[in-house]
């Protein structure tokens, strides 16, 4: 397949974006039983927003998928309306669900509105909580409908897996716990060991996952060949016209049109940049060194650039079939 | 419930591309305006087309064949295109089984043409919406037409007859019956997307020449036997030589 820009920047920055919420969620909730201490509201406020400015990103970045801009406005509204059997119309209503209640997460924590709804004394802010709770369910929704996109092609036998669901809530979460580490460097010192062991051993999982996928894409049997493609049993099938002479969508969409060493250079810059780069600026910063935990988390991203890239690069569509000679 | 397809004959398709130029006439002077054409005459030529016509050489030098496949959409009966689409653009009719994109309702994100194993639809990068083959929709059961013209323009535009078009879920159709008698198959079976859309194979043709249909019976030259032995009659052939 041919990678998309904003479809690239979309699902790394809306990733970003939910590890971030997750991660600041993660705190809220652990510090209500105890096992961390508890934070002023405005570290709950500043690190929604900071979410919720990676999600603006993401949809920003979406707004230029759409055949025109425009539509964004005259006829996006539509894409919530086939929910019953298309995970890309999921995803357009998870996005602005979890935008919404991210937006509830940090408007509630900026005024205080904490009700004791459930009428106990021991644990103050219980609104928030749900909140957050319901917004974290929402986080986990968009991971499962934005990889679902790519892992219900069944045809498109690299994405066709579950790894590909895990991947993208992996890669999320490992992003977003290394900006959490990176934010509380300097909102809340005391919270940089935790986010940071946090990053590595999802940034850890994130590589198992990833290197499983890798795996299992240089072994792939492919179900479909030129002999089925058209028809013909015989095994020597050479193409000899297109249907055209200076190409069209099908060999412009399809093909990334770069060569199998750029495609495996990619393929090395990601995995350094993304794994052993930030887990051991990750680790430098533990001690809460700003930079180091900065550097972390713009390597990680540059990487998941990259990783993006490479994912949609190697994708390999059964309509290439019929054009051998792109 | 029916199912309008078409059924191509590969032993007769001749490559000549007449069901390409007369698509694109057709479709481009409907109702949704104009598919582009960037560069027609110029270096870079390119372009929405619902049909293409590829050429495949099949076996090894001698013994070659030449394949002309002609494709378009498929109008599959379990069509992945449709339920992938976020906003109803992409339909499957449930009268015909035609699959249609509502121009006005598409976003033109492209994941329909994803989700086409065999590369079907098309974007049009001017209009910014994704098109595909519609069957002349527009055509088929267009009244003020005479009964013999309300056929997709490919199907009326092949000079050797090479396309069929007709209700593949009514047993006694043309289509149905040539794709029963003459082996009619589908592209990609794997997938289990049941294209509509049928393929007659290529037939394999003998014929068996006797000696004496080489020879002219009937022929007052007798050109033939010029270079064999010359007979001892004299006939008017030996006089003129």
């Amino acid at each position: 397949m041919h990678p998309t820009f904003s479809v690239i920047f979309l699902t790394t920055l809306i990733g970003v974006g939910q590890g971030l919420f997750l991660a600041i969620f993660t705190e809220q909730s652990y510090s209500t039983v105890n096992l961390l201490p508890a934070q002023e509201s405005s570290f709950y406020v500043t690190g929604s927003l900071l979410a919720l400015a990676f999600m603006v990103g993401g949809l920003f970045a979406a707004v230029f998928h759409l055949g025109k801009p425009s539509y964004f406005i005259t006829r996006a509204w539509r894409g919530v309306t086939q929910w019953r059997t298309s995970w890309l119309s999921r995803e357009l209503i998870a996005l602005p669900l979890v935008m919404g209640l991210m937006f509830l997460y940090m408007v509630f924590h900026y005024f205080g509105w904490d009700a004791d709804i459930f009428g106990s004394a021991e644990t103050k802010g219980q609104l928030t909580l749900v909140i957050g709770g319901l917004g974290s369910a929402a986080v986990f929704i968009l991971f499962v409908a934005t990889g679902m996109i790519y892992a219900s092609l069944k045809f498109l036998q690299e994405w066709n897996c579950s790894l590909t669901v895990f991947n993208y809530i992996l890669f999320g979460g490992a992003s977003g716990f290394t900006l959490a580490a990176a934010y509380s460097a300097f909102a809340a010192p005391e919270l940089v060991a935790f986010y940071a062991s946090w990053a590595m051993i999802i940034t850890l999982a994130a590589l198992v996952s990833r290197a499983m996928s890798l795996f299992r894409n240089a072994r792939i049997k492919y179900k479909s060949t030129l002999q089925t493609a058209i028809g013909v049993r015989h095994t020597q099938i050479q193409q000899k016209a297109m249907g055209m002479m200076g190409g069209s969508y099908n060999t412009r969409e399809y093909f990334h049109g770069k060569t199998a060493i750029f495609l495996k250079s990619i393929k090395w810059i990601f995995l350094v940049l993304v794994f052993p780069l930030p887990l051991l600026l990750l680790w430098l910063g533990m001690d809460g060194n700003p930079q180091a935990l900065v550097l972390a988390f713009a390597i990680q991203y540059l990487g998941l650039l990259f990783e993006r890239w490479f994912f949609f690069a190697q994708a390999n569509h059964p309509q290439n079939l019929y054009y051998q000679t792109v | 419930m029916s199912q309008l397809a078409l059924v191509i004959d590969l032993n007769v398709c001749v490559g000549c591309h007449a069901c390409v130029t007369s698509c694109k006439q057709w479709n481009t002077s409907g109702d949704a305006g104009p598919m582009f054409d960037d560069n027609p005459y110029d270096k870079d030529p390119t372009g929405t087309f619902f049909n293409r016509v590829q050429t495949y050489e099949i076996g090894q030098f001698p013994r070659t064949e030449t394949l002309h496949f002609p494709k378009s959409c498929l109008h599959c009966e379990d069509a992945p295109c449709v339920p992938v689409c976020p906003t109803g653009a992409s339909f499957k009719r449930e009268d015909d089984g035609i699959v249609l994109v509502d121009y006005d309702k598409c976003i033109g994100c492209k994941y329909c043409s994803w989700a086409c194993p065999y590369g079907a639809r098309e974007f049009d990068k001017h209009q910014k919406v994704m098109k595909k083959c519609t069957l002349c929709v527009d055509r088929i059961y267009d009244e003020s037409l005479p009964e013999s013209m309300r056929k997709p323009a490919c199907v009326l535009a092949c000079p050797t007859s090479a396309r069929l078009f007709g209700d593949v879920h009514d047993p006694d159709s043309e289509v149905s019956v040539t794709i029963r008698e003459q082996g009619g198959y589908q592209l990609m079976p794997e997938w289990g997307t049941k294209p509509s859309n049928h393929y007659l194979p290529r037939r394999k043709t003998k014929m068996h020449i006797h000696e004496d249909e080489l020879v002219r019976a009937d022929n007052p030259l007798k050109k033939e036997d010029i270079r064999h032995e010359i007979s001892d009659d004299v006939t008017l052939d030996d006089w003129m030589m």
